[in-house]
């Protein structure tokens, strides 16, 4: 199974992390490398655009947008065997990174 | 939300997929017998199951587990000494283990060369194969012996009993916990390698209505051909490993029709691979490639997996290049299967002509004489130099020849197709 681990957040919230949490996040993605269950990771941008569709008419819309919780920071795709385990490593994360809100959501191939 | 009994076990479930390996790794670094380490790092699983549902999973479960299973090392061992003093001297080796940490290590560094040293002993050439595969799954993979059984469509006993005879061998033939050296690295790392393949394609050969577990064996066996890569990462038979499983995983869900049916490579639907698996599997034999030398037998057949995998539709294959490297494969790794292979790339990439000359030199081979393969590809090589009574009385031997249902009907139309042309 597959599941997308990221961050959501308040668009407000972009403090750049500091070097001690950055080493804290390396060896966690060291970790996960050698578990041979990390798939792939990658940081977003902090500012997104939104291209809606309603009754035919596409219109496109630059962020933030502060009334929902954004995805930000970064996300992580893993290959694990139960939700459990993904779960379980979604903990670890937050661990390193403290206070805030992670998903974690099924990919299906 | 309520935790319920259920829940607080598929998480112990989860942390112990995840730890269980490292936990007997450094278990049997301090205690030097793996069927020793095993079963502390079980008695630790015990306790987690009673405690954890009323206390709650621990902040860091690694070291709780380590923890218990050091203090239960230490019971079991005391325990021993009034009967046995032999036990006296990793009595004390134990408990000044225990007091120099009781934290967990750090990943990487010593527990990296931990998770190796088992690696190399659950595939130790003094096991068969059977012990070789059931010991990595159980002390690597996490896997229970209940969860391997149902993988190998073999009764649960039958499992056990391989375990434990494996761990009174390795415990009987005084094997060493650590990572061979020099010569010795080569044919062992071979054996390692060797394992996780077959692993692999046990998985791989799954169909449909078996046990979700025997498709799952992919992962396990993707998880621990990675781990091995990222520990021995200048091995490039490891990365060569890695690359080959990655591209075939890439298929995975293209090579099955809707009613189960096996498609064949160039039939396949390209837009279903896995463009992820495949961006890793080609990464991965960069990897091997930029460790210079000549390629293995690994690397070799993922490069060849990595030819189909960069063709965008069949006809864009690079077929001189296949058949350039099954020359190298057939030189280093020869084998009937191989010639076989070799027979079909060079039918694609000289023509039908140059493909029957390689196999029918293999006609002569016994090894081949019951196996289906040989006359399905000389019926196509038959059928595309329109010598089509020849073409249908090879694709009838091989419909006659095949256990697999769908594919004798396959072999059965195209037999009837040459007597129509």
């Amino acid at each position: 199974m597959r599941f997308l681990l990221y961050e959501v957040e308040g668009s407000n919230a972009s403090t750049p992390p500091s070097p001690a949490l950055m080493a804290e996040m390396g060896k966690l993605i060291e970790e996960t490398t050698k578990a041979g269950i990390l798939l792939a990771t990658g940081g977003l941008g902090a500012r997104s655009t939104r291209v809606r569709s309603s009754s035919g008419k596409l219109s496109v819309t630059d962020g933030p947008f502060t009334e929902a919780k954004e995805l930000t920071g970064g996300f992580a795709l893993i290959e694990v065997k139960t939700k459990e385990e993904a779960i379980e490593w979604a903990k670890r994360f937050r661990r390193i990174v403290g206070d805030g809100e992670s998903v974690v959501q099924e990919v299906f191939r | 939300m309520a935790v319920t009994a259920a829940d607080a076990h598929r998480a112990i479930d989860a942390v112990w997929r995840i730890e269980s390996p490292r936990l007997i790794a450094g278990l049997t670094r301090i205690v030097r017998d793996v069927g020793l380490a095993e079963d502390l790092a079980q008695d630790a699983l015990v306790a987690a199951v009673e405690q954890w549902p009323e206390s709650g999973v621990p902040d860091n479960p690694g070291a709780w587990l380590m923890a218990t299973a050091k203090h239960r090392a230490i019971d079991r061992l005391r325990r021993n000494e009034r009967l046995d003093r032999k036990h006296d001297e990793l009595g004390r080796e134990l408990e000044a283990a225990q007091k120099m940490s009781t934290a967990v290590p750090e990943s990487g560094g010593e527990f990296g060369d931990d998770l190796l040293r088992l690696v190399f002993i659950a595939c130790h050439p003094v096991l068969s194969t059977e012990a070789r595969v059931a010991l990595t799954l159980r002390l690597l993979g996490g896997l229970s012996t209940d969860e391997i059984a149902r993988a190998f469509l073999v009764p649960e006993p039958t499992v056990a009993q391989r375990i434990v005879r494996a761990k009174r061998t390795l415990t009987a033939a005084r094997v060493p916990f650590e990572v061979p050296t020099g010569a010795d690295l080569a044919a062992r790392l071979d054996s390692v390698l060797g394992v996780i393949y077959l692993i692999f394609n046990e998985g791989y050969s799954a169909t449909a209505g078996d046990d979700w577990m025997r498709p799952a064996l992919c992962l396990d066996a993707l998880r621990l051909g990675r781990l091995v890569a990222e520990l021995l990462p200048r091995e490039p038979e490891a990365h060569g490993l890695v690359a080959l499983m990655e591209i075939q995983a890439s298929r995975t869900n293209a090579r099955v029709g809707p009613s189960g049916e096996p498609i064949l490579l160039l039939d396949q639907n390209r837009g279903q691979w896995d463009q992820l698996l495949i961006r890793r599997g080609l990464a991965a034999l960069d990897r091997a490639e930029a460790l210079g030398g000549a390629l293995g037998p690994y690397a070799l057949q993922a490069a060849i997996a990595a030819c189909h995998a960069r063709a965008r539709t069949a006809a864009e294959t690079d077929w001189a290049q296949i058949a350039a490297l099954y020359d190298a494969l057939a030189q280093l790794a020869y084998s009937p299967v191989v010639e076989i292979n070799r027979a079909v790339a060079y039918g694609m990439a000289f023509g039908p002509a140059a493909g029957l000359e390689l196999a029918d030199a293999l006609c002569s081979e016994p090894t081949l004489r019951s196996y289906h393969l040989l006359p399905s590809v000389r019926g196509d090589l038959l059928a595309k130099l329109g010598r089509s009574d020849e073409a249908r009385s090879e694709f009838e031997r091989a419909a006659a020849l095949t256990r697999n249902a769908r594919e004798r009907d396959l072999l059965l139309e195209r037999a009837a197709a040459c007597s129509r042309s």
